[in-house]
């Protein structure tokens, strides 16, 4: 658990020198707590005090980098069990496997998906993180040759995989510019595959038998100095492997049980031979805990729910989200062709704009700032009224684009349709439906 | 470093509920623990599927979700049969879309009948879920309670502005209400205490937090829904130890993403596997928040899903 201002102001010189710019050493262990400072800010901290209250502060799931350069992928540093406790923090990264088994073309198509399969949505770019590359014929150098070629194709962190040390090693050699995560340190090999993390400067994963294992592979990989580690629990049973997920989080974040305080990678390719299946394991794993998981394809219909479930679990739950307060153009509009306006609360806008593209009637859709809220809290909050909304359409450019002057609201705003009126006189308002699904109908009425 | 798994000592279960009647009664709900943490307490009752048939003929479905119904889809009758013969529903959902009245807007009598007719046809418990019109659902809802009495059929969705109506025709007829709330648990507490106030029973009542789809506010949903089973099972919130319904279908089935075809946008893939795919991730995600119940739409995703609770029951 983290320190407390007390605590941490006891580890402190307690000189009130003010260098690190708060007055006295009490108020900078108050915000040290609150996480409003950084302990760097402080010149005079003894080197031991300093090495207490970093291990004290760090995250119950520490951080691990996977990357180099402009592609790093970063997971751990979890805080919390629930979301609607505090964000989570580095979502869940996507990997998709190749191995020296499958044929050029299956690790082409793989690879090319993995640079193609990216969705704009709510202004984020939704895409898989990783690609894990494993030996399964264990000849260390096919597996050089196939992680270059990887390195070739794809910029991204990369995770390599092999059962035998020799090969483990060719491959993570070939990939040390990436940082790769190297898999897997196990009971067998625990001390070389560490020396080699250490030797490459990289993350590496422990793959243990169950949680009892795990906790000795890593307490003997932080002995060693390493603090970049990943843990497959070794399970492949939707059950089992779910329950230490949960296990595993609860022990670092209740207990700060720091050898089970690590990111976890999990092999839903490993655990059927059914994409779809393979999916909603993946979707598990997603809402509880995985740091990574790693697929054993990418389709636009198996990453598509996955990228967007993870987009879910990982938004804030305070804020309400907001898309872009702008026109779109829905179905190639022209002078003549209807203009809507709404709030830009994303749900709010990804219906009413699915439902006209739905009608196939070239439209205009006004999305006017109100701070991410729906239309009728927007309304209750005094952000979609009439003398919001006049000023907006008018300072909004809609009046270049089209020869007519009708205004279709929601119509859950009909009441103030009167109060519209008076702010755009040279315009007709025309209340539309309450739902969404009733767009289409309508707006084909409208254009007859 | 020996290791003790932390555990939580849960106060609070959640109220084990029965629907329908007979030796084909379904009991829900039940559990000690969070969804699927067996290793610290019991799940007497796993999540349920229940299968949607809509009373009139949808005009708007994806071709994927038409397809194994297309036999049967103008008739409610025939297809709930199907959904039990032939793919083995253990819950029916008729959710009653003819009496929107910014829709088909066909008459209470009219759309009781067709009610009846379908709880009639099939042995399972039913589900009737309304179209959150006040006027229109206590109406239809209240015929259709009268006509069925002691079936235990579910009516919903109850909502603040008509639980009265609704909730004394569950009582009156020996019904089960669906508390239907806008994805926020005090307004969910206080319809729960507002139904108890007016005498509908502990064993009478659902709980339906409002779904929201993938992408389209699912995890507000979830969150709610976390939130809830906190507070029955570590506060002992009894006023929330209720179990939980999630009408999945009729909302993921209808978003953009799930009507596409393959050609309007091929990075999304197969249509028909992207459509299975998106109502199973949100059905996973909900499993995981705590339902009971899903709602669901298509034969293959409630295979899948029926696979996973499995999977995900099974430890060892």
């Amino acid at each position: 658990m983290a320190l407390t201002g007390i605590e941490i102001f006891k580890l402190l010189p307690k000189t009130n020198c003010a260098d690190c710019g708060v007055p006295t050493c009490l108020a900078f262990a108050m915000k040290l707590a609150a996480g409003q400072a950084e302990l760097a800010s402080c010149p005079h901290v003894s080197a031991e005090s300093k090495a207490k209250l970093d291990t004290a502060s760090a995250p119950p799931v520490l951080p691990v980098t996977i990357g180099s350069g402009d592609s790093i992928f970063k997971t751990g540093a979890e805080t919390v069990l629930f979301r609607h406790e505090k964000t989570f923090v580095n979502p869940t990264g996507l990997a998709v496997l190749v191995t020296d088994k499958m044929s050029d073309a299956d690790v082409d198509k793989r690879l090319k998906n993995f640079n193609d399969l990216h969705y704009d949505r709510v202004g984020m770019m939704l895409k898989s993180d990783l690609v894990a590359v494993k030996s399964e014929s264990g000849d260390a150098a096919a597996f050089e040759k196939l992680v270059n070629k990887v390195k070739g194709a794809v910029k991204c962190g990369l995770i390599i995989m092999s059962d035998k040390f020799e090969t483990l090693q060719a491959g993570a050699k070939a990939a040390a510019d990436r940082k790769p995560l190297l898999y897997a340190a196990t009971k067998d090999n625990v001390d070389k595959v560490g020396n080699l993390a250490k030797e490459l400067k990289c993350s590496v994963a422990v793959k243990g038998n169950g949680l009892d294992e795990v906790i000795e592979l890593t307490t003997k990989l932080t002995g060693m100095g390493l603090k970049e580690i990943v843990i497959d629990t070794g399970s492949r049973k939707l059950g089992k492997a779910f329950e230490e997920q949960v296990i595993m989080r609860r022990a670092a974040i209740k207990k700060l049980f720091r050898p089970l305080g690590f990111p976890t990678i999990t092999f839903p390719c490993e655990m059927t031979d059914n994409l779809m299946e393979e999916t909603l394991i993946a979707s598990a794993f997603i809402a509880k805990y995985a740091g990574i998981v790693v697929l054993s394809d990418l389709q636009g219909h198996s990453i598509f729910p996955l990228l967007v479930e993870r987009m879910n679990i990982y938004t804030d739950p305070q804020r309400p989200m907001a898309t872009e307060s702008k026109i779109y153009e829905i179905n190639n509009p022209n002078e003549n062709s209807p203009v809507l306006v709404t709030t830009n609360f994303s749900l709010t806008y990804f219906i009413v704009s699915g439902e006209i593209e739905g009608s196939r009637v070239p439209s205009w859709l006004l999305v006017m700032d109100c701070e991410g809220l729906s239309v009728l809290t927007a309304w209750a909050a005094g952000k979609f009224v009439a003398d919001a909304i006049g000023p907006f359409v008018k300072k909004s450019g809609i009046t270049e684009k089209i020869k007519h002057r009708k205004l279709i609201i929601p119509g859950y705003s009909a009441n103030i349709s009167g109060e519209l009126e008076e702010e755009l006189p040279d315009w007709k308002i025309t209340i539309g439906p309450r739902e969404a699904a009733h767009i289409p109908a309508f707006l084909k009425e409208f254009v007859k | 470093m020996a290791f003790d798994i932390p555990k939580i000592d849960y106060s609070g279960k959640i109220r084990e509920i029965t629907l329908g009647s007979g030796d084909k009664a379904v009991k829900v709900g039940g559990a000690s623990c969070f969804p699927f943490y067996l290793f610290e307490g019991k799940m007497p009752n796993l999540p349920k599927i229940s299968m949607e048939v809509w009373d009139y003929q949808p005009d708007d479905w994806a071709e994927a979700a038409v397809e194994p119904f297309k036999d049967v889809i103008g008739d409610p009758v025939a297809w709930a049969k199907k959904c039990v013969n032939e793919y083995g529903a253990e819950l029916i959902t008729l959710q009653l879309k003819s009496i929107d009245p910014n829709g088909l807007n066909r008459s209470a009598k009219e759309a009781a009948e067709i009610a009846v007719k379908v709880i009639d046809a099939v042995s399972v418990p039913v589900i009737l879920w309304g179209v959150a019109n006040h006027e229109k659902d206590t109406e239809v809802l209240r015929l259709i309670a009268e006509k069925c009495e002691g079936k235990r059929l579910s009516l919903g969705p109850v909502e603040e502005g008509d639980y009265k109506q609704i909730g004394a025709g569950a009582i009156a007829y020996k019904h089960l209400v669906i508390a239907s709330s806008p994805i926020d648990i005090n307004l969910a507490k206080q319809l729960n205490i507002l139904l108890g106030n007016l005498g509908v029973g502990e064993g009478q009542i659902l709980v339906d937090p409002t779904t929201g789809a993938l992408g389209y506010g699912l995890e507000y949903t979830y969150s709610v829904m976390e939130r809830d089973r906190m507070a029955a099972l570590t506060q002992e919130d009894e006023k929330l130890q209720y179990p939980i319904i999630c009408n999945v279908g009729v909302e993921t089935w209808k978003i953009k993403e799930s009507k596409l075809k393959e050609q309007e946008d091929p990075k999304l893939g197969d249509a028909k596997k992207r459509g299975i795919m998106i109502e199973c991730v949100t059905a996973m995600s909900l499993l995981m928040a705590g339902a009971d119940i899903l709602i669901m739409r298509h034969p293959e995703s409630i295979t899948l899903i029926k696979k996973m609770i499995k999977d995900l029951s099974s430890p060892e």
